[in-house]
């Protein structure tokens, strides 16, 4: 039984295995186990395990799976999504998932979907993964013909069918609910909710939406146990994480480890800070999340302990600045990506996030006034909260300026006269 | 150009797997795109009859779905990652040579009509940045440096 339960069976060229491969290593053994437990069992199992879901919200994956309606409704379809639109600036463990190891997603694809009693699952991938989308398909294939996927799985009464779904750009896909209508062959606009995907989901059948890494740790807790799951954590949340690490560090890399691994260990695997080998920040969970200091180095990286901080885990992607790097130049460019990936709906994202992206270039420039920081914070404070547009998008755009606008006052200060101080080589 | 039979009938085909023509629309674009490079008003009119769904709804798909091209592209696309990581590493100065090396900028195709030049984030390779995904494959290359530009250039189509 691996510590590193997600990643240990990898091939380090990163290729896909074969079923029979698969099989060889351990695999489907966690669907065999599932498939002797009731659906019910399943999802306690699940519950026991304390998995907590991989896409940035870090709901309780078994409680999405209670919102379901119990048993198979018997009148007409009910869905399981694997969310493979990962597209998070910092964010790469989905694409390792889906590219390495695809058996892995549709063993967990297959459990899960016994849990919630689905009769179709559907794994969808963003255009750029195409790699992704061709791995997963095999796998989808292979496990066809080995009748792991199709009708009386395994010698139980239970059908179920699996399909890839191809997408082709936009960030918003990922929101569960615009995802959701992008299945249904519409732009990808997020739901106002409720009434949740639960109940009112793809074609209107109940519909649970699962990230690719929560799906990858399905089939681990049903082999090895709920117990053992939430032993791979250093806290209350189970299991390990895969952190992806970027910015400015030597060596960055992917890396899994347990649940409440610290900022502080994860540096250090990737060969310590680069630049001037000084931290100056950092992201913990991608570029929705606040930026944290020093002082957060040794706070745990795990949902509770990222939001007590006054930040997220989000995607787990930690993204770090060293004092040659301006985060003010980082946010401009997330600032960017998120007016481009706005889907319009909304006015304070649609027209605020253009307005917040073009001020942080005018800082940049030298070209920006203080009443253009006021207009910053205002934003930052009345587009914010929940509740102020359907989905979370300019809510998480904004915890990041919020949080640069409380921490690097002076910096932002020192960008109104004659642009970054930074790329200028004068202060820190 | 008109859609093939044999592709009119994949995507006619694709109607079963998707739940319905309103789910096969975008694979129906995908599916054109693939053979064709970019989707044309003429494709989009016949992707519609086929399926049996408006026009202007199909249309509103292309236009939203960025990477659906509703003009002609090169025969390499070249999608390079402007996100925050990549230029922590260093994608400005990446993406001035390559700019200046193609003679295009964002949006564009080169005049031989070889590369087209797009602008995304965040590609999923942050551990190699500067990153960009790279022709049909879309092939992960990286990280990029202003004098070594081939891992793009040179790619597969």
């Amino acid at each position: 039984m691996s510590q590193r339960p997600l990643t240990a069976r990898a091939r380090p060229d990163r290729q896909p295995h074969s079923l029979s491969e698969w099989r060889a290593l351990g695999g489907y053994a966690g669907l065999e186990r599932a498939m002797s437990l009731s659906p019910t069992e399943v999802l306690e199992t699940v519950e026991a395990a304390a998995l907590n879901g991989r896409g940035g919200a870090g709901f309780p994956a078994a409680k999405k799976w209670r919102f379901m309606p119990d048993g198979r409704s018997g009148d007409g379809p009910s869905y399981l999504i694997v969310n493979g639109d990962e597209m998070e600036p910092g964010a790469y463990k989905d694409r390792f998932l889906m590219e390495a190891l695809p058996h892995q997603i549709v063993e967990g694809a297959i459990i899960a979907s016994y849990a919630v009693q689905a009769s179709e699952a559907i794994v969808l991938v963003r255009d750029a993964y195409r790699p992704a989308i061709a791995a997963i398909g095999r796998a989808i294939e292979e496990a066809v013909a080995a009748g792991f996927l199709g009708d009386d799985i395994l010698g139980s009464d239970y059908s179920l069918t699996m399909r890839v779904h191809a997408s082709a750009g936009r960030y918003i896909v990922g929101e569960e609910t615009a995802l959701i209508e992008a299945l249904e062959g519409k732009r990808a606009v997020p739901r106002q909710r409720p009434p949740f995907p639960a109940q009112v989901g793809l074609w209107g059948r109940p519909t649970t939406v699962n990230n690719v890494e929560t799906i990858s740790c399905v089939p681990h807790i049903l082999e090895n146990g709920a117990q053992w799951f939430r032993a791979l954590s250093k806290t209350e949340e189970g299991g390990t994480k895969l952190y992806p690490v970027s910015g400015r560090v030597n060596a960055p890399q992917l890396i899994e480890a347990p649940m409440g691994t610290t900022a502080r260990e994860l540096i250090e695997q990737c060969g310590g800070i680069a630049g001037d080998g000084n931290l100056r920040c950092f992201q913990p969970g991608g570029g929705a999340t606040a930026f944290l200091e020093a002082d957060d180095l040794d706070t745990p990286l795990d949902f509770g302990n990222m939001a007590r901080a006054g930040s997220m885990l989000g995607a787990g992607a930690l993204i770090v600045l060293d004092g040659t790097a301006c985060p003010i130049g980082v946010l401009a460019r997330h600032q960017r990506f998120y007016a481009r990936e706005s889907c319009g709906w909304c006015t304070p994202c649609r027209d605020g996030l253009p307005w917040v992206a073009k001020i942080l270039d005018a800082l940049e420039a030298g070209e920006a006034t203080r009443s253009d920081i006021d207009v910053l914070r205002m934003t930052a404070r009345e587009a914010a909260p929940r509740g102020r547009s359907f989905c979370d998008l300019m809510g998480g755009a904004m915890a990041s300026l919020a949080s640069a606008l409380e921490r690097f006052e002076d910096l932002f200060d020192a960008h109104l006269d004659g642009g970054c101080p930074i790329a200028r080589g004068g202060v820190a | 150009m008109s859609l093939s039979p044999d592709l009119r009938g994949a995507i006619r085909g694709e109607i079963s797997h998707h739940g319905g023509a309103r789910g096969a629309m975008l694979e129906a674009l995908r599916m054109i795109q693939q053979a064709h490079g970019w989707v044309s008003d003429a494709h989009l009119q016949e992707a519609a009859a086929i399926l049996g769904v408006p026009q202007a709804d199909l249309e509103g798909l292309a236009t939203f779905y960025s990477l659906i091209f509703r003009k002609p592209v090169g025969e390499t696309v070249i999608l390079l990652c402007d996100g925050a990581c990549c230029w922590l590493n260093g994608a400005d100065a990446v993406r001035d040579a390559l700019m200046a090396r193609l003679g295009v900028g964002f949006g564009e195709t080169t005049a031989d009509g070889r590369y087209t030049l797009i602008n995304i984030a965040c590609v999923g390779g942050c551990n190699r940045a500067p990153a960009a995904v790279v022709g049909r494959d879309r092939a992960l290359v990286g990280p990029l440096a202003p004098d070594r530009l081939d891992a793009v250039l040179g790619a597969p189509r």
